[in-house]
């Protein structure tokens, strides 16, 4: 009975959204406040019945339910209960259920928050949010029913994916749709301003810190992903360029574009029509994800079952939203007068670069997903796009990127001083120089990629460090006043430079895993020693354990360094009988400058081993690096001016010399 | 309306006209864009080392798979569509093909009485008190049958109740082709 529940709450949040996506719309075409009022209303009523539905299908997996399909396919008593939580999320019909409630927790954030949009913009933006929130729950309700019964009842369900039984998987995708969804935001503001004819820098105001929150979370997410196919698939890599990565990776490019240019549309009133079309763009990246992961269109090993009806579903989806928005930013977009203009030379200018690049690089990456997508529609056979080619495109395109960062960041606003920026630049040159000249010298020529990543790091690193010295006016001012300039710079420039520091910290990482990575494929026989890097790694042998829902070969693996005993390594071979898969669970030694890396291969005869050990230099980096980009956007939104409650305080800081500089 | 505030709608135009024609033939078309077999098919059955229910003869492990095609057959006396599906595996038996059995988390006595109110059709049963063979070979309803061919590799999985379309369109000439 439970579950039936769940259908009709979903069933009920459906007409609510078809109320939230017809009637604020109308009122704000007559200006009649009590209709556009209704948005807030059914924003809040959707939350609500969705939430419900999740919660039921939550305990309907807690509780082993295995009358629900859903639960009798993806779950098992054996499962430790995270895991049984997490499983919710761990499948196609679960998933979207998830999406759909993060939608309408976006969507109440506006009917909760924001007390102070114009009215009529606010009733678009819900009406816009009603609208993706109805195909949407139409596509759960029609095309995958979570609660869907079976009989007859299994006694046992079949489990969830073990590679999914993992924390860092586990919170993989609530990270993921957080962004993802979250740019529904600025798609729905992006709509209600064409439908509106105008975009002004409260607009851009409005539309910053959600484009920032789920900028933060997709960064997260894209970061957690990475760090599971690191440590679970066992290859030692961090990204693979596997189509349904880069269907992660391409709305954040361009939400990254979107997050600079919105930057002035606010401050300068300029690039409106293309900050509107990037955030478009942005969600439909994000859809275009769904609808390749979703649709069966592509192997990969993160796609959900195969179901070309739901392709279908989806593309529709995809073609009323996108189609719509694309149809009606051609007729509305050149209505949308341009404001200030600025100099090629400037902070704008420096932002027009940063989306150029970007954007180009999104692009580069979209070609490489789908160019075997269309080849094999159109007969031309299998292909597959890997690394060589992002690797030729992609990284040439950052080179320059990573470049401006810093003296776009040190520009000012409409006419900038390049000469003067580059002339306080000079400690982060030649540190930049030192450390590419450095790592020739110890590597020779062959390292030439790898000297230019670590320059760029430092270049990154150190010019932020620069700038914001000479903004405490560290070492002409004395320490009282540094503090106190410290606390009166605004947040959006503490939380710049630290993304920006962070995205120093990643590439550095990047760069040291590319270039020194020691692999080692042994076949070791108990007692028998190899060298590792630095390190002696000594194979003791394996033998088999049991977990609640696995049965495992565990190797132990002991790592000295000379004398000391640094780390005891236990890889594992695990096998899950219910689903009838091995994993692999790689065993990782950190030391937070390089990991220690171990795989468990394949018993071979007399008691050898066949043992993959990797030595993964600066790797963690990676991952920190991405956790302090995206604190630099919570700390960023945290900042007033970003409060969707100041609106007007914040209108007249914006002039303000000091937070114009931010 | 100027032309490049279309450009956005028409590039999206192209691209989603060629996922219509994909996803056509992905779909309808009967394009198979990745076979993925099922685990267990084409393996070596998992291991097994059963005791007989208790007072009866015989027990189920590896050795007695392999030399013939056999159809093993997961089942308990509690569960109503073994009931339902177990005539079929009778008749089976009675035409001379190899039946084993395995009973999952039964009593004895529940186990012995279900096979004399319905007939023994298996040559042989391995008890699996505690369900621990059953996790093994990857079952998650019951019943569920098995053809192991005279490699002791799995070739068949059915989950649920055999029905008569079953056995006629892919087990009986599944049996014969193995037999051969």
């Amino acid at each position: 009975m439970i579950p039936e529940l769940g259908v009709f709450a979903l069933a009920v949040a459906f007409v609510v959204t078809l109320v939230q996506s017809t009637v604020p719309l109308l009122g704000a075409a007559r200006g009649d406040a009590r209709l556009m009022a209704v948005g807030s209303a059914a924003a809040t009523a959707q939350l609500l019945f969705i939430a419900v539905a999740f919660a039921i299908l939550t305990l309907a997996y807690v509780r082993s339910d295995f009358s629900v399909a859903n639960v009798a396919e993806n779950s098992h008593t054996l499962k430790p209960l995270l895991y049984r939580i997490t499983g919710v999320w761990g499948n196609h019909e679960g998933s979207m259920v998830l999406w759909v409630l993060i939608l309408a927790a976006f969507g109440w954030t506006v009917a909760a928050l924001g007390h102070n949009l114009p009215p009529s913009l606010k009733a678009r933006v819900l009406a816009v949010q009603g609208i993706i929130g109805a195909l949407f729950l139409a596509f759960i309700l029609f095309t995958s029913n979570p609660f869907e019964r079976i009989v007859p009842v299994p006694v046992e369900g079949r489990g969830l994916n073990p590679l999914l039984q993992d924390p860092g998987l586990a919170f993989h995708p609530p990270f993921l749709y957080l962004g993802y969804v979250g740019f529904s935001m600025a798609f729905a503001f992006a709509v209600a301003a064409l439908i509106e004819g105008r975009v002004d820098p409260a607009w851009a105001r409005w539309v910053r810190p959600w484009t920032l929150a789920a900028w933060c979370a997709l960064t997260v997410g894209i970061a957690l992903g990475s760090w599971w196919a690191y440590y679970e698939l066992g290859w030692g890599g961090f990204w693979f360029w596997d189509p349904v990565e880069n269907a992660s990776f391409l709305p954040w490019l361009v939400g990254t574009a979107l997050l600079h240019s919105a930057i002035v549309v606010e401050k300068r009133d300029a690039l409106k029509t293309w900050t509107v079309l990037l955030a478009i763009i942005t969600f439909g990246l994000s859809l275009l994800g769904t609808f390749l992961v979703r649709s069966g269109v592509l192997t990969s090993v993160h796609s959900f079952a195969v179901d070309p009806a739901r392709g279908v579903f989806i593309l529709g989806i995809l073609i009323l939203l996108l189609g719509g928005a694309f149809a009606l930013y051609a007729a509305r977009a050149p209505a949308l007068k341009g404001g200030g203009l600025f100099a090629p030379v400037s902070r704008e200018g420096a932002l027009v670069l940063n989306n150029l690049l970007l954007c180009t690089a999104a692009a580069v990456v979209l070609v490489g997903t789908l160019y075997p997508l269309v080849l094999d529609a159109f007969g031309g056979g299998k292909v597959s796009v890997g690394p060589p080619f992002f690797n030729l495109t992609f990284v040439p395109i950052m080179v320059p990127t990573l470049l401006a960062v810093v003296v776009g960041a040190m520009l000012s606003w409409k006419r900038g001083d390049l000469a003067g920026v580059m002339g306080r630049l000079w400690l982060a040159a030649g540190a930049a120089g030192l450390v590419a000249v450095a790592t020739l010298g110890l590597g020779g020529l062959r390292h030439a990629l790898a000297a230019l990543g670590f320059a760029l790091a430092v270049w990154l690193v150190v010019g932020i460090a620069v700038d914001l010295a000479a903004r405490l006016g560290l070492g002409t001012v004395g320490a009282r006043d540094c503090l106190r300039r410290a606390a009166k710079l605004p947040r959006s420039a503490w939380g710049m430079a630290v993304a920006h520091a962070g995205l120093g910290v990643v590439v550095a990482g990047i760069t040291a895993s590319a270039h020194w990575q020691v692999e080692e494929l042994r076949l070791l026989r108990p007692g028998e020693t190899v060298a590792l890097a630095s390190y002696a790694v000594t194979f003791d042998g394996a033998r088999q354990v049991r977990g609640p829902n696995y049965s495992a070969w565990e190797g132990r693996l002991v790592v000295r360094d000379g004398d000391r005993l640094v780390a005891t390594l236990l890889p594992q071979k695990r096998f899950y009988p219910a689903e009838g898969q091995t994993t692999t669970e790689a065993a990782i030694h950190t030391t937070w400058l390089a990991d220690i890396y171990v795989v468990l291969g394949k018993a071979e005869e007399g008691g050898a081993w066949s043992v993959r050990l990797y030595h993964n230099p600066l790797v963690p980096w990676i991952w920190v690096g991405a956790v302090v980009m995206a604190l630099g956007g919570m700390l960023s939104l945290s900042d007033r001016r970003h409060r969707v409650g100041a609106p007007r305080r914040a209108a007249r800081a914006g002039s303000e010399p000091s937070a114009a500089k931010a | 309306m100027r032309l490049r505030y279309v450009v956005p709608a028409l590039v999206f135009a192209v691209l989603a006209a060629v996922f219509a024609l994909y996803l056509h033939q992905v779909g309808s078309g009967g394009k198979n864009i990745a076979e993925v077999p099922s685990v267990f098919i084409e393996r070596a059955a998992p291991p097994l080392a059963l005791p007989p229910i208790e007072g009866m003869t015989g027990g189920l492990a590896s050795a007695d798979l392999g030399g013939r095609a056999v159809l093993v057959n997961v089942f308990a006396s509690w569960c109503p569509p073994c009931r339902a599906e177990h005539p079929l595996l009778m008749r089976l038996a009675r035409e001379g093909v190899l039946v084993y059995g395995i009973n999952v988390k039964d009593k004895p006595a529940d186990a012995k009485a279900f096979l004399a109110e319905l007939g023994n059709p298996f040559a042989r049963i391995g008890a699996d008190r505690q369900g621990r063979a059953a996790i093994d070979w990857g079952v998650y309803g019951y019943p569920e049958t098995f053809v192991v061919d005279r490699d002791s590799r799995i070739r068949y999985r059915h989950v649920g109740a055999i029905t008569e379309r079953d056995l006629e369109t892919v087990i009986r000439p599944l049996l014969a082709r193995l037999a051969r």
